[in-house]
Formats: structure tokens, C-alpha cells, sequence
């Protein structure tokens, strides 16, 4: 019964968040400014979820998430650009080629990293973003520093349908592989892995698999991006992209993949939403991820919480 | 043959013999006890056991399964559980799920079978659930199920890594200091929950321990460690009555 609710407020929560998306674009309540952001709040649901397993769930700091999107981007792009075809094949094939890139990078970083933990995994993967970005930069077939233009914006706003599945997607699959087997034994090398190790789970073979699913959606994401913007640079997947992720995905909160969702779109909303207060903007955005920050995790909301479930006890008692 | 049989066991670090010339052949459903004073190479003869260091010399077999060079994951799988001095749980995942961690390689399903949850995924669940709940039930833990490891009082912890240890079916436990931090009614109550284990799971039990009242209590076989090697073994009483190891113990 209790998996039955589960699956149950899952089912709604996509269809309600479709519909109203939807009916927001039909209706044209969203001006070109907030449309434009539609897509982009996609993408940084899918990038933070995917980092979200190896941060949160696998409890290793990755630095180097725009550097597995940059490789989807890059290769669905490729692809679009050369190979001829409708557009929702072509899509769908250029998301599947830039994950499966991606992935492929993810193992052979991870196979190399797994023997680091902690700040050497993080200063490691950071390297890994700087290398894939240099090697971009200086490919004959990437264009290098012009990057790629032109690609046939085949996920933006208009084929919102595909990146809504995409999303839905990404984080279905990562939230069923956490709550399995496999997603359990990644936690618990997360809490202790030598505990881990002690009761027969190979330490090596769940961080690879936690790399490279995270690594996946990251290059799916990639190429959504590409199909979005129509241009991409080696300097568009810097270092601050992948922070930018991580800010996402530590104010969500660790391991909590809702937490990642919602986060994704108030930071991606935020920058736009203050623009108005111009010059201001960019301080008033800082300001507001250290309140945001401050109050997640300060155990200011529990107070709060606490609070007010108290005040409905007294309520119902009298 | 005995089920645990360590011959001329040895590991050194840097100049530091932390175990040299280490022997010991326990018998199948033996309660065996390893003492000695802080120092001796006790948990190091764990993890030697376990395969978290691995010997420079010497022998380890367990029921003809040969352990050096083995990873601790696949010495687990042969049949050696072990918990830790410092308790090592999960602590941010739930109780039960402390003890699904430990049945990921007795209770199978494919990844697949998670991402696309098919039936398979449902029904080796159920199994697993009904399984940790058995053997959190043998603890009383069954009521904790769903709280998280970390916020357990420190007792419950200790019985949990005991549970999660025997959650992989092992034929022999080790035990390092189950009774650390215990009070005497604590310790009192753990040694009849480690001898009734013994007997409900049929296994065999290694364990270190300084409380003299839970060895002499439950242990029928004893080897005392000093500086890393075998000061005395042999039977409990016999052993705690040897001058050497009081001297060890308590000085000249």
C-alpha cells in the first residue's frame, strides 16, 4: 500500500507539472524572457539531480560535472550537424549519443579516480573539466575556440514535450536505482566503506556506477543544451558551470533528490527574476543563495517546523 | 579440521612487528576469545582476518578456503563477518537498511530490474524486508526499524553491527569489543544474546574482549596477545589463571 501512494503522488506531481507548464506556454502568460528559461530549468534539473547521486548519494565531491556535459553536448551536436534526419529522431538520437559519450568518459575517469577520496577526488575531477575543455579548445573537428554553431534547436522551448520526458526520466531512474540494492550499497559507501567492504560490497564497482549513471544524464543534459542555445564554446563548460551544479545541489540539500529539483529551479528563475533591480542583480542573487543556504540548513527551519506542527497539536486539542 | 585454521601469521609496519608468528585453529560452533593487553595486535589479527591488511607472512584458511590475498568484499562472501571496535554503521540510512546492505549478495536482483522496478524488484524486496526483520527481532531492534542507525543509544548500535554482520550468513564471527562502553547489566544481557546467536544461527564466534567477566563468562578457548605475539592459549580458566598473562596484565 505504502509503495502504492508512492508511485501514486509521483504520477501526479508529472502530469500536474506538465499540464501547467503547458498551459502557461498556450495561454502565453510567460513573456520571451521566462519561455527562455523553461528549458534551461531542465537542464539544471537533470545536471544536479546526476550530480546529486555522486555528491549526496556516493558522498564524493565532483567538480568536474560540466565536463561530462560538455562531452554530451559536444558529441550530440556533432551529431546533429552531420548526419541529416527529422527532427525528433534526430534529437533523440544526438540525447542517447551524447549520454552514452558521456558515460564512457565517466568510467574511464572513474576507473583511474576510484583510489582518491575526499578533497584529491574533488581537485582531480576539477582537472578533468579544465583537460576536457583544453582538448576542446584545441580539436580541429570541434571547431575549437569558435566552438559549434548552428546546431538545429531541436530542444528548445517549442519540443518542450521531449526535454519534460527527459527530465522525467533522469530522475525516475536515479531515484529507483537509489532505492534499490545497488542504490543502498552507494550510500553505504558513502557512510563507511570499510564497513561496506565487511559485509561484501566491492567498494570500486559501486563508485564506477555511480560515476557513470551520473555521468550519463550529464551528457544527456549536454546535448538538450546544445539542441537549445544552438551555439556552444569550450568556455561555456567551465569551472563555474560545475560549480554553479553544486551550488544546486548543496542547497537542495545532499542526497535529496526533490531537494535538487526545486533548488534547480528557484537558482535558474532567480537571476532573471531580479532583473529588474539591474546593477543590484548579481549582489541580491548572492545574497539570497546565503539566505536560502542559511535557512535550509541552519536548523532555522526546524524551529520553524517544529512550531508550527506544535501550534496545530494545540489546536487539535482543543 | 578446524574451520579457522592461521598459521605463522605476521604483519609489520615500518619496523613495528604488529603481529608476528600468529597461530590459532578454532573448531566449528566454538565460542573463541582473544585477548590481551591494549596494543597486543588484536584488531590487527581482525583485519589481517578480514582482509583489510593484507600479511607479509603465514597462512589463513577458512573451512579449505584459502583468505591471503582475498579483498575484504570477496573474504566476506566466503564466510568471515566481522564488526569494528569503533562502531562503523551506515549511519544515515535507516535501521533496516543497515541489514539490507549486508543481504545485497544473498538477495539479488539485476539493475535493470531497479530502474524499470519489475516484479522481480517487488518481490526480492519483500524477501529482503521479511529477512531483516527476523534478524532484527532476534535483538529487539524490530521497533527502530525505520529510525535512522546514527540516532540508536550506543547499546542498540553495538547489537545492530552484530545483526548487519550476521545478515551476510557468516560461519565465523568476529567480534572486536562488543562489550566496550557497556555497562554491567549491558554486558550481562549481550553475553547471553552472543551465546544464543551461537547456537540459533549455528556459527562459530572469535571475538576480543577486555571485559574479564564476559570471557571468563562465555569463551570456551582463550589466545592472549602480547606485543603482537601469542603469550598463552588454551583453555579459558587455564589460561586466566597463567602467571605470564596476569603478569602481562597487571605487571610484575
Amino acid at each position: 500500500m505504502k509503495v502504492d501512494k508512492k508511485i501514486i503522488v509521483r504520477v501526479l506531481a508529472i502530469v500536474l507539472s506538465y499540464a501547467l507548464i503547458t498551459f502557461l506556454l498556450r495561454m502565453g502568460l510567460l513573456n520571451r524572457q521566462y519561455t527562455a528559461l523553461l528549458i534551461p530549468i531542465g537542464v539544471n534539473i537533470m545536471l544536479a539531480v546526476s550530480l546529486n547521486l555522486v555528491t549526496g548519494f556516493l558522498g564524493e565531491l565532483s567538480l568536474g560535472h560540466a565536463g561530462f556535459m560538455s562531452i554530451g553536448a559536444y558529441a550530440g551536436a556533432l551529431f546533429s550537424l552531420h548526419v541529416e534526419m527529422p527532427a525528433l529522431p534526430s534529437i533523440l538520437l544526438a540525447m542517447v549519443i551524447g549520454g552514452v559519450t558521456a558515460a564512457v568518459f565517466g568510467f574511464l575517469i572513474g576507473v583511474p579516480v576510484l583510489r582518491l577520496r575526499g578533497d584529491y577526488l574533488a581537485i582531480v575531477t576539477l582537472a578533468f573539466g579544465e583537460i576536457i575543455k583544453s582538448v576542446l579548445n584545441a580539436l580541429s573537428f570541434t571547431n575549437g575556440a569558435r566552438g559549434l554553431s548552428k546546431i538545429p534547436l531541436n530542444a528548445n522551448y517549442e519540443h518542450y514535450t521531449i526535454v519534460f520526458i527527459a527530465v522525467v526520466i533522469t530522475v525516475l531512474v536515479i531515484a529507483n536505482v537509489v532505492d534499490s540494492r545497488h542504490g543502498r550499497a552507494v550510500c553505504s559507501v558513502r557512510d563507511n566503506y570499510i564497513a561496506a567492504e565487511s559485509v561484501g560490497i566491492h567498494v570500486s564497482r559501486f563508485k564506477i556506477l555511480a560515476f557513470v549513471i551520473g555521468a550519463f544524464f550529464a551528457g544527456v543534459a549536454g546535448a538538450i543544451y546544445a539542441h537549445n542555445v544552438g551555439i556552444i564554446k569550450p568556455t561555456t563548460f567551465d569551472y563555474n558551470q560545475s560549480i554553479e551544479i553544486l551550488v544546486i545541489v548543496v542547497l537542495g540539500g545532499m542526497g535529496s533528490i526533490k531537494g535538487s529539483i526545486i533548488a534547480a529551479i528557484i537558482l535558474t528563475a532567480l537571476p532573471e527574476v531580479l532583473r529588474g533591480a539591474d546593477d543590484m542583480r548579481m549582489l541580491l542573487y548572492s545574497i539570497a543563495l546565503i539566505a536560502m543556504i542559511l535557512i535550509n540548513q541552519s536548523g532555522f527551519k526546524e524551529k520553524l517546523l517544529e512550531r508550527f506542527h506544535s501550534g496545530k497539536k494545540q489546536k487539535a486539542g482543543e | 579440521m578446524a574451520l579457522l585454521e592461521v598459521k605463522n601469521l605476521g604483519i609489520a609496519f615500518g619496523g613495528l612487528k604488529a603481529v608476528d608468528n600468529f597461530n590459532i585453529a578454532i573448531e566449528k560452533g566454538e565460542l573463541y576469545g582473544l585477548i590481551g593487553p591494549n596494543g597486543a595486535g588484536k584488531t590487527t589479527v581482525f583485519n589481517l582476518l578480514t582482509g583489510v591488511y593484507q600479511p607479509d607472512t603465514g597462512t589463513m584458511e577458512l573451512d579449505g578456503t584459502d583468505l591471503v590475498g582475498k579483498a575484504p568484499a570477496d573474504i566476506c562472501r566466503c564466510g568471515i563477518a566481522r564488526t569494528f571496535q569503533n562502531i562503523r554503521l551506515f549511519k544515515k540510512l535507516s535501521v533496516r537498511d543497515n541489514v539490507k546492505v549486508a543481504l545485497h549478495n544473498d538477495v539479488e536482483y539485476s539493475l535493470l530490474a531497479s530502474i524499470f522496478r519489475l516484479p522481480s524488484y517487488f518481490s526480492r524486496e519483500k524477501a529482503m524486508n521479511e529477512k531483516s526483520r527476523e534478524i532484527l527481532e532476534v535483538f529487539g531492534l524490530e521497533k527502530y526499524e525505520n529510525a535512522y542507525a546514527a540516532n540508536l543509544p550506543y547499546g542498540k548500535q553495538r547489537e545492530l553491527e552484530i545483526a548487519r554482520a550476521l545478515a551476510t550468513e557468516p560461519k565465523l564471527l568476529l567480534l572486536d569489543e562488543p562489550a566496550a562502553g557497556m555497562n554491567p547489566n549491558e554486558t550481562a544481557e549481550l553475553m547471553e544474546t552472543i551465546k544464543l546467536i551461537r547456537d540459533k544461527f549455528d556459527i562459530t564466534i572469535l571475538l576480543i574482549e577486555h571485559d574479564m567477566k564476559l570471557v571468563a563468562g562465555i569463551c570456551e578457548r582463550l589466545t592472549v596477545l602480547n606485543f603482537g605475539t601469542e603469550l598463552a592459549s588454551g583453555e579459558t580458566s587455564a589460561v586466566l589463571n597463567d602467571p605470564k598473562v596476569i603478569t602481562a596484565y597487571l605487571g610484575e
